[in-house]
């Protein structure tokens, strides 16, 4: 083992990707609230717009508050590099649509957020991007899955909303033996609970939305690389290995190396698809992650005394988390997520549709809306809401049941959640 | 492209641009277990304001034909191999870290065939540290973490990159990672073992110019710059703040001091 050290976790939360500003002595980042940037010749414009010089033409490509908070995904990460989108769906679409086109085809866990599967299911399917679902649990379905013209496995870190935990070790070395690049959405986790690079994969992409800002007052996302997928040896991405006539004929795979398809989605699909994440945006994502360790550790902290209550109480017919022992990936969690299984959880409450929906409208601390991975406590009925389009057969396959409640555990006194959600119980069971 | 090199097939960049007769040429040399890619802004610049450049990826290296040379003269005849098939007679030749190295003995070896040197990162000798060399023979990926994380400045372990988006310690990290086995070893063992380094300064007659980091650890800036004292048409310049991988913490300095001397 290298006794060579770099900066830890916790203290590139809050530097990695930034400096002080040397102009005015700045300590936090600036929010380079501008379009455009001016250029100091004719031939300086020239180079920056050929990739021959560093810097900034326009932020719809590249700005410097959104540079500092890719810089530190991708450091937190252990990638190369990374973008910052206007959301987490806008990073999904931007890493497929950087390596792949009509006529491709994607093996997806079934078990994923119900954006994300209407994304691969509908809408991606008519511009000739089919997707195959299977249990991510089941690694032979994956294989089995697999076509010729299979481009990508996808799966999430905790499956959503019944926390599968995806074998990613498992998954990768199966992409890997097809030449695929394995991309994982790790919004749940965060890189403070699990680091999908360290595990195989190849691709990540986040909504900021959720933990990573942890405040709830943004939308956004990130896709970051590994840097570690040999495009060349995989000989199945043309995008990254054939000269792009849209950017100066540039082969990104010979000429950026590592970072071929970050460097790739930027200068086509940052470009052309124009998703960008709003500079002032990105300096909330970067607030929030500053405290990233301390909130996901009181997350987890959180969660635990939630479903140590909710275990035990008489209205609860059960809790799916992967750190209670019945649960199915129990073991895997233990070895994959040591840190903790993250704060979003579910849990049927007696009598099905009817008494999800009563403590749910009972509930006062706790928030019912969609989203997740706020520093408030949050809490939504899946059946309703985030996977309202899937049909009955899909919710199945899903794991998704009509009483399940989903929680997604904040950070406000443990107890005073636990009272709520008391509360909520009881009149959940009232006849 | 790939051109046909001492028996090997060599993979050059040339900027994204093809040779053009008449033009004057750049020849790139890159340092221990990298490629060409280290390369890409200023061979773009190059290529693309009039000059020919050949950035090749050493044998062994990126996507050449191996087997690596294991001595820096070597290194260097095998440049000047590749320049011979791509026709270029003469260059500004810059070369990085070990490329300096090999960059310096061209330019010794071959006066005729180097009109201007450019050497960044670089010191005379250029010596070893002995975890590094025992890391790259038993524990590669020690020897990739030593030299990314030694490669860089402490404030680049930060980041801060020119070039947006882009983890700098990440992106050396998995190119070194790519390096094949035992060429970590090689290069290192080549730098280590270059003895002809100051005999080779002295022969120097083009103009030279060394680029060296205040804050480089590994090859350290007061030892690069004793060669403006041995090389006579030669200059220092040092960035300050700056570590050993000068071209990735600092790209556009690096580029405008290139100009002066290409």
């Amino acid at each position: 083992m290298s006794k060579v050290k770099t900066f830890g976790f916790d203290t590139l939360t809050l530097h990695a990707g930034q400096r002080p500003d040397p102009s005015t002595g700045a300590r936090a980042t600036p929010i380079y609230q501008t379009a455009s940037y001016v250029f100091k010749s004719a031939d300086h414009a020239a180079s920056l717009f050929n990739v021959e010089r560093a810097g900034h033409v326009y932020s719809r490509i590249t700005n410097p508050t959104n540079a500092v908070l890719e810089e530190r995904i991708a450091a937190l990460e252990g990638g190369v590099g990374a973008i910052a989108t206007a959301s987490g769906q806008a990073a999904c679409h931007l890493a497929i649509a950087t390596l792949m086109g009509a006529g491709s085809h994607i093996v997806s866990s079934g078990s994923i957020y119900g954006g994300t599967h209407n994304l691969l299911d509908y809408t991606l399917r008519r511009f000739g991007i089919e997707t195959t679902f299977v249990d991510p649990r089941d690694i032979n379905a994956f294989a089995d899955a697999i076509r010729p013209n299979t481009r990508m496995l996808f799966g999430e870190t905790l499956g959503n909303p019944s926390l599968e935990i995806l074998n990613i070790p498992e998954l990768s070395a199966l992409a890997h033996e097809h030449g695929l690049p394995l991309m994982v959405d790790s919004t749940f986790t965060t890189p403070y609970l699990c680091r999908p690079f360290d595990l195989g994969a190849d691709i990540i992409f986040h909504s900021a939305t959720k933990f990573l800002s942890g405040h709830g007052v943004i939308i956004g996302g990130l896709v970051v690389d590994s840097g570690t997928f040999d495009w060349q040896a995989s000989n199945k991405f043309p995008t990254m290995t054939e000269p792009y006539a849209g950017f100066h004929n540039m082969n990104f795979a010979e000429e950026f190396g590592p970072a071929a398809f970050i460097s790739r989605a930027r200068r086509e699909g940052a470009r052309d698809f124009g998703a960008c994440m709003s500079p002032t945006t990105a300096f909330q994502v970067l607030q929030g992650m500053e405290t990233l360790p301390l909130r996901m550790q009181r997350h987890i902290e959180n969660t635990r005394k939630v479903v140590a209550f909710l275990v035990e109480h008489d209205a609860i017919e059960w809790v799916n988390y992967p750190e209670l022992p019945e649960h199915p990936d129990h073991k895997l969690a233990q070895q994959l997520l040591p840190r903790g299984c993250g704060a979003v959880f579910s849990f049927s409450v007696r009598g099905g549709r009817t008494a999800g929906q009563r403590f749910i409208e009972k509930v006062e601390l706790l928030s019912h809306l969609a989203n997740v991975g706020d520093a408030k406590s949050l809490v939504i009925h899946p059946a309703s809401t985030t996977h309202h389009r899937m049909d009955a057969s899909a919710l199945q396959a899903a794991g998704i049941s009509e009483g399940l409640i989903r929680l997604s555990v904040g950070l406000e006194d443990p107890q005073d959640l636990i009272q709520d959600i008391e509360g909520g119980l009881k009149a959940s069971q009232k006849a | 492209m790939y051109l046909e090199a001492n028996n090997k097939e060599i993979f050059a960049y040339t900027g994204a641009r093809s040779h053009e007769a008449g033009l004057q040429s750049v020849v790139f040399i890159h340092g221990t277990g990298m490629d060409h890619t280290v390369w890409l802004l200023p061979a773009r610049f190059f290529a693309h304001h009039n000059f020919n450049v050949l950035a090749t990826d050493l044998p062994g290296h990126g996507n050449s034909m191996g087997p690596a040379a294991t001595s820096i003269e070597q290194m260097a005849d095998e440049v000047v191999a590749a320049m011979d098939t791509a026709g270029i007679s003469s260059a500004a030749v810059v070369g990085h870290s070990m490329g300096s190295l090999v960059a310096l003995s061209l330019a010794a070896q071959h006066p005729k065939r180097a009109r201007s040197l450019a050497l960044i990162g670089t010191s005379v000798p250029m010596s070893v540290h002995n975890s590094l060399l025992l890391n790259a023979k038993k524990d590669e990926s020690a020897a990739v973490d030593m030299l990314t994380y030694w490669g860089y400045s402490k404030a680049a372990h930060l980041g801060g990159n020119e070039n947006p988006g882009i983890w700098m310690l990440g992106n050396t990290m998995r190119l070194l990672g790519r390096a094949k086995s035992g060429v970590i070893h090689i290069d290192l063992d080549a730098c280590d073992n270059y003895k002809n380094g100051l005999k080779h300064a002295e022969s120097i007659r083009c103009p030279t110019l060394m680029i060296l980091g205040k804050r480089d650890i590994m090859t350290p800036p007061r030892i690069g710059a004793e060669l403006s004292q041995i090389i006579k048409d030669s200059r220092v310049v040092f960035l300050e703040g700056a570590g050993h991988s000068l071209m990735m913490e600092r790209p556009n300095d690096v580029l405008d001091e290139l100009i002066r001397i290409v």
